[in-house]
């Protein structure tokens, strides 16, 4: 990897670096700069921009929140848009959507749940593994092993869809959540390794030196230096691993059916329109449902995921 | 501001967690309801249930594309035969079912039993996994030749040998008008087809716009088009030419499939005919087909041909008889004397020869089903089985499709469109159809492009 001199400068050099934070005259200079970033970025012209951009990508989100409150004949007749002139309001779609199916809705929330977690948390224990291989422990043919890796993200995931659930039926595991958690992480893991990996990379190899030199090995370096530091790129994974876990339709659809055993919410929201398509005035209010928690998810998680954007780019 | 950032975000993750658990709490009541109206509706006799045998323990799953709320009425049609053998049936409906079974075929994953809402799809199921489609046993043969006629044999036979049996059926020659507005107006049900084209110009004449009509349906848009094709040529051409059509003896674009599709044209393509509140002759390639006949209660267009399972489309608020505010009467054929029916259905085939899947397969095919499930649907299915009991059928206008279906004096056709080969059934038939009314396409040129579609081999 590199040899002992520069690293040891590099140890030097952060400490300095340590030191001149505390230093009142740099840290002037920091804000000096920090101030004039700010101005660049926030100039009246951008914020428009940012405010037409935001509203026009809430108006229709926004209409389809009206949309599913109407009646189904105002549905019907009328756009969302003339509500102010006609404010007829009924829960009625909601309770189509939660309490007109033969299976209770709990039911698919619940699978929705039991689907996402172990496919959220399933990929990223791997990949941080993984990750941490590829960037800190030098083995042989560690580069073509890593660009294999990243060559399997341009096989698209509808190829392997028959392929893996022949696997599957032969292994016993058709109609189980297994079915589904494996799926997903095999689908996650190139990008999730290809992500933590190059987090990693950008972490000063000064600090993991530095532990090496007070005697961690690799199992307290990974926990104790490396975690802590990951924690905006884990969670910003882990937010779209989720959204696009609990979003998935085509995936739940092959392995698990439309069984409800194991059917999560995108198979019944896409089967809420009926047999015949004549229902699709609850499908608003079907959105609406199962938009609730990956809502709750990117709000609660949204300040790791803006540190985890720009992680990659800025380091202070 | 840190501190209070989390409390935000915790206050954020509370609400969530609240809304869940409400959610959570209103379906589990939503479930025990449900539970209470199938305990009451439980009085079951079992003596035409012993053949079956004892066979709890057992489990059958059921994939078909029939999803809520049909579906509902379907598991609730299995009661009696659940109470009284003690079997599971596993239900499973999936929109995307005929994308998905061909899926688990191939994967080595079928369903015990499906339901194929076509014809031309069980054949190419049956021509591409002949392993894995179970040819009906003679429990079933012998139910299939006692109660259905032997037509609807033949839809599901292939090769010469009977693999599925129909399940439910619909009748498309149906046009939806509205008793009171015509009884206000004065018109009369035509009875012939050139009474129908004169109460069309005679509507005109009065100042209104006679029919309505609209055929986007997502991706299948274009198929209530085909079924007005296929209805004009068992009128214009007769259902010998029809049969050799759909099979492909003749060419699709046959000088009669030609005239017959001009004869649709008199209507669908006549700026004064169509296309009643919506627009022109264009707008009905817009028009969702679900939606496109709403005009007739809000007074806008008059006529409307579509299959009886329009019915689930209407607004509650409108009462579906004879006398009420929406019926239909049949589509008309030539003279008074010929009386050609369009008409569909699914098919019941099965993909494991279990003695729990051959019973409910049996089942299936016998009157005791039809009339259990007759009995709890409130509109929009009826059977082809002989043994159904009319009166149980409760909707006014399934009633009417099931004595048009049952009499002799009815020449029934099973949709040609289902009966094609993919490529053309599902798909330049739709398509070409929807450039027919969209961009001006001329007759002949659509009937020669489907033509040149036809698989060759």
């Amino acid at each position: 990897m590199s040899t002992g001199i520069p690293s040891i400068e590099l140890v030097d050099g952060a400490q300095q670096a340590a030191k001149g934070r505390r230093e009142p005259g740099r840290l002037a200079r920091i804000e000096r700069r920090a101030a004039a970033a700010k101005g660049k970025i926030s100039s009246p012209w951008a914020s428009t921009l940012a405010i037409i951009i935001a509203i026009a990508w809430t108006v229709p989100t926004f209409g389809l929140l009206l949309t599913s409150f109407r009646p189904r004949l105002e549905i019907r007749r009328t756009g969302w848009w003339t509500f102010p002139a006609n404010p007829a309001v009924t829960f009625e779609n909601y309770s189509d959507v939660l309490f007109g199916s033969s299976t209770a809705f709990s039911t698919f929330f619940v699978n929705s749940l039991v689907i996402t977690i172990p496919a959220v948390i399933i990929p990223i224990s791997l990949a941080l593994l993984a990750a941490y291989a590829f960037a800190w422990i030098d083995f042989k043919g560690r580069n073509i092993l890593f660009v294999a890796v990243f060559a399997l993200q341009v096989i698209p995931i509808q190829v392997t869809l028959i392929p893996l659930l022949t696997q599957y039926v032969d292994w016993g595991l058709a109609g189980s959540f297994w079915t589904i958690w494996l799926s997903h992480s095999i689908f996650a893991l190139p990008l999730a390794i290809f992500l933590l990996h190059n987090f990693m990379k950008d972490i000063p190899p000064s600090l993991v030196e530095a532990a090496r030199v007070d005697g961690a090995g690799h199992v307290k370096i990974f926990f104790q230096v490396l975690m802590p530091l990951l924690t905006p790129a884990i969670a910003s994974f882990a937010i779209f691993q989720f959204l696009w876990v609990w979003n998935d339709l085509l995936v739940a659809l092959t392995f698990a059916g439309g069984s409800t055993e194991v059917a999560p919410l995108t198979v019944r929201v896409a089967e809420l329109a009926g047999t015949r398509g004549a229902q699709w005035h609850i499908l608003s209010a079907g959105a609406f449902v199962s938009m609730i928690v990956p809502l709750i998810v990117f709000l609660a998680l949204q300040r790791f995921f803006v540190r985890g954007l720009l992680a990659g780019s800025v380091k202070g | 501001m840190n501190g209070m950032r989390r409390r935000r975000g915790t206050a954020v993750v509370a609400a969530g967690a609240g809304l869940t658990l409400l959610l959570a709490a209103c379906s589990g009541g939503g479930d025990e309801g449900g539970g209470d109206a199938e305990g009451t509706a439980n009085e079951t006799d079992c003596s035409a249930y012993e053949e079956y045998g004892d066979l709890s323990g057992k489990t059958v799953s059921v994939y078909t594309s029939i999803v809520d709320p049909e579906s509902e009425e379907q598991i609730n049609s299995y009661q009696p035969f659940v109470d009284c053998t003690g079997v599971e049936i596993d239900y499973e409906g999936s929109r995307e079912f005929e994308a998905q079974l061909p899926v688990r075929l191939t994967a080595g994953n079928p369903p015990d039993i499906a339901y194929v809402p076509q014809p031309g799809f069980l054949k190419s199921l049956v021509a591409d996994f002949p392993d894995q489609v179970v040819p009906a046993p003679q429990s079933v043969i012998d139910n299939a030749t006692e109660f259905y006629t032997e037509e609807w044999v033949n839809y599901g036979t292939v090769d010469g040998t009977l693999y599925a049996t129909p399940l439910g059926a619909n009748v498309k020659s149906f046009v939806w008008y509205s008793p009171l507005a015509f009884e206000d107006a004065g018109y009369e049900i035509p009875t012939t087809w050139d009474e129908l084209m004169d109460l069309s110009q005679q509507i005109v004449d009065d100042g209104g716009v006679p029919w309505c009509a609209g055929i986007e349906s997502g991706d299948a848009t274009g198929w209530p088009a085909t079924d007005w094709l296929e209805d004009v040529v068992l009128r214009t051409a007769g259902a010998d030419v029809y049969d050799q059509w759909v099979n492909h003896e003749i060419p699709f674009n046959d000088p009669q499939i030609v005239e017959a599709l001009g004869t649709v044209g008199e209507i669908l393509k006549n700026d004064e005919y169509v296309n009643g509140g919506l627009g022109n002759v264009q707008s009905i390639a817009t028009a969702a087909w679900n939606e496109s006949a709403n005009g007739i209660p809000d007074g806008t267009c008059w006529l409307h041909r579509a299959a009886n399972f329009y019915q689930a489309n209407w607004d509650e608020s409108l009462e579906v008889a004879e006398d009420g505010d929406v019926y239909a009467f049949y589509l008309p054929g030539v003279s008074e004397d010929d009386k050609p029916l369009l008409g569909a259905g699914e098919f019941v085939t099965a993909f494991s020869d279990r003695p729990e899947v051959e019973a409910f397969q049996a089942f299936l095919s016998s009157p005791e089903w039809a009339n259990s499930k007759a009995s709890v649907t409130a509109q929009g299915w009826f059977s082809a089985n002989n043994g159904l009991d009319p009166e149980l059928i409760k909707s006014p206008i399934d009633k009417l499709a099931f004595e048009l279906l049952t009499s002799d004096e009815y020449t029934f056709r099973f949709d040609g469109s289902d009966q094609m080969p993919g490529a053309v059934g599902t798909g330049s038939f739709w398509t070409e159809m929807t450039a027919w009314v969209a961009n001006d396409k001329s007759d002949e040129d659509v009937l020669s492009a489907i033509e040149a579609s036809w698989p060759t081999s």
